[in-house]
């Protein structure tokens, strides 16, 4: 088949296609939408990634998190319920037997109201952490200064604010050396925390950071602590992991055979229910835009079928004027690809046009990337060669005499 | 000299359910270069079966077909799409023209087949309609057309390849008188250029035209006749043919 006959047989497709526009048009439908679901699909979880990778990568890479539960418990919750506590002096054993660390800070929560003059702030984040929650969390003071170790051995009560509980509280006045009321008891604020903007929906300057020993003086030291953990090399975290478990096993006295009695979690377990997540999502689409293809293949069969015995006439000449079998099948198998192929390029402007008008309105993102337009062709063309088969075979094969006579 | 065609006791028998019905019973006749000749017959005479197998559209049962002394009978499919690409030109009662194309791509239509270039193409194509004066219509579509230019597009088409013999079926059936002299005059112009024809009809006044006619009566050869004003003996192919009544 030479390149000639295949140009050839595209023209006169597209001939036959503007001859019976609405016919075309209905036949490419089911391939059209089959095509622009996937595509409208697929441009929304791409951008969802890269929005969602984008924001999980502040998380650090190469940050672990010692909790007492994990991340994503889920129905097994109840099994974690009975953990002891992890607490300060584990923290502070954690810190002076690991090699590979470059900084450990535990964390604490609570929530209480912030109170400066008549303002009033309800249900603020207060984290109880150390000096090296700058290094770990990579949190720096854009004014004042961070609380340092002294000031936590010394249980002061300074705070380091949130730009958010700023503007809820401040207004016009510079927080930096103001008192302000955390619950019932009074706090210095040394420094005011860099705008960090939000993390999965989540304000992250809706906080207020104070020293561990504070915290705990003030509200107790009965909550179990998350110990976070900033490895020397991101490349090596593994072995950093390894080397945290070896070290709490032996804290918490877990014994040989038994399981850590403590979970260790990371940024790309985040990542993983992620794409668990969009992997269902992906499935669903699969599914739509494969039973779409094939209404869309059995629709170009059938109008293939129909043009064949239209043009029954027309094989019939073309054999008598030396069309081989051969000949025959590729123009009809080319009409039926060339037939797919439209309906897939018009579904896949449709499909992105779609996306691109959801990412306007709505706060989900869409991206276009070049595998899913070759995708979506890919497919088309398939769908065109699988369905235009039998037709085509069945041009092929008339036999040239009774075509020529057929009224 | 070899002969063009040499047919020896060809048999078509056509299988219809279970019944058999031979089309023609055993024919045997032979055909020179640059002959003008007609096949006649009434209905159900065979003479459309020995057209099909005369244009390698079929291969007969029984029988051998020599073609340029190469014989037709056993040759594949794709064999003898060759050989009606390069050495048959078809000329039909309904034109049989694609109806979406124009004049030009239907004559270029068998060259697409044997795979010429476009360049090339194009040329022979516009160069054979206008030997039958039509290269002015070469952009109009066969409903633009009138009969007789259907039909001259027709034989364009079938000379555009230069092939060995020109079969014609009833090419006048479906025109009035008038076009239908054109159309024979434009045969003669063709014959007269050393091309063979093959006249298939059932008009006497038509087989007038040609050198000899070949009548064919249930399915054998009844008569072959030369007529004698038309006669192209080995002396007459010398002088200027006599001038067409």
């Amino acid at each position: 088949m030479n390149p000639r006959e295949i140009i050839e047989s595209v023209r006169i497709a597209m001939g036959a296609l503007r001859t019976h526009k609405v016919r075309a048009a209905l036949t490419t439908l089911g391939i059209l939408i089959g095509v622009t679901t996937v595509i409208g699909l697929v441009s929304l979880v791409q951008g969802l990634n890269q929005s969602f990778t984008g924001q999980v990568a502040s998380l650090g890479s190469n940050v672990l998190y010692v909790e007492k539960f994990p991340w994503f418990a889920g129905e097994d919750w109840y099994k974690y319920r009975n953990r002891k506590n992890i607490t300060r002096q584990q923290a502070g054993r954690l810190d002076g037997m690991l090699t590979t660390a470059a900084a450990v800070a535990p964390v604490t929560y609570t929530r209480r109201m912030i109170k400066f003059g008549d303002a009033r702030a309800e249900a603020i984040l207060i984290r109880g952490t150390t000096a090296e929650y700058q290094d770990v969390a990579d949190v720096s003071a854009a004014q004042g200064r961070f609380f340092s170790s002294v000031d936590n051995h010394r249980h002061n009560q300074v705070c380091i604010l949130g730009q958010a509980v700023v503007e809820a509280v401040f207004k016009d006045v510079d927080p930096l050396y103001q008192r302000v009321f955390i619950g019932p008891f009074r706090f210095l604020v040394v420094g005011i925390k860099e705008k960090k903007g939000n993390l999965l929906g989540f304000n992250q300057d809706e906080d207020v950071i104070i020293p561990i020993r504070t915290f705990e003086k003030l509200y107790g030291s009965y909550r179990s602590l998350d110990i976070m953990v900033e490895a020397s090399d991101p490349q090596a975290l593994e072995e950093t992991k390894e080397e945290v478990r070896w070290a709490m096993r032996i804290i918490r006295r877990n014994l040989p055979g038994e399981p850590d009695d403590f979970s260790i979690n990371q940024q790309d377990m985040l990542t993983d229910m992620y794409q668990k997540v969009t992997g269902t999502i992906y499935l669903v689409m699969i599914g739509i835009g494969t039973v779409s293809l094939l209404v869309g293949g059995i629709g170009i069969m059938n109008i293939m079928l129909v043009s064949v015995t239209e043009r029954t006439r027309e094989i019939g000449i073309r054999k008598a004027l030396g069309a081989r079998r051969r000949n025959i099948l590729w123009q009809f198998l080319v009409e039926a690809v060339t037939l797919s192929c439209v309906g897939g390029l018009i579904g896949i402007l449709i499909g992105f046009g779609l996306g691109k008008l959801v990412a306007a309105v709505s706060p989900l993102p869409a991206s276009v990337s070049l595998w899913s337009v070759v995708l979506g062709l890919g497919f088309s063309s398939a769908v065109g060669i699988f369905f235009g088969l039998y037709p085509a075979a069945k041009a092929a094969r008339l036999n040239p005499i009774e075509a020529l006579h057929y009224e | 000299m070899d002969k063009l065609i040499d047919l020896n006791n060809i048999t078509k028998v056509y299988q219809v359910g279970t019944v058999e019905v031979p089309a023609l019973r055993g024919i045997t006749l032979s055909i020179e270069f640059n002959e003008y000749l007609s096949i006649m017959g009434p209905s159900g005479s065979g003479k459309s079966t020995l057209m099909n197998i005369l244009g390698c559209l079929d291969t007969p049962s029984e029988g051998t077909y020599l073609f340029k002394n190469r014989e037709i009978g056993g040759l594949d499919d794709n064999a003898l799409a060759d050989i009606r690409n390069r050495e048959i030109g078809f000329v039909f009662q309904t034109f049989n023209l694609l109806p979406r194309a124009t004049a030009l791509h239907n004559v270029e239509l068998p060259l697409i087949y044997n795979g010429t270039p476009a360049k090339e193409r194009r040329q022979s194509a516009r160069e054979a309609l206008e030997s039958v004066g039509l290269a002015d219509r070469a952009h109009h579509r066969p409903n633009e057309l009138s009969g007789g230019q259907r039909q001259r597009v027709a034989i364009a088409r079938a000379l555009v390849n230069q092939p060995s013999v020109i079969l014609a079926d009833e090419p006048t059936g479906n025109l009035d008188s008038k076009t239908g002299e054109e159309i024979m005059q434009i045969f003669e112009r063709i014959h007269q250029s050393g091309n063979t024809i093959i006249l298939v009809t059932h008009e006497e006044y038509i087989a007038q035209h040609t050198q000899r006619s070949i009548r064919l009566l249930d399915g054998k050869v009844a008569t072959d006749e030369f007529r004698r004003d038309r006669q192209l003996t080995e002396d007459a192919s010398q002088e200027s043919p006599s001038p067409a009544s």
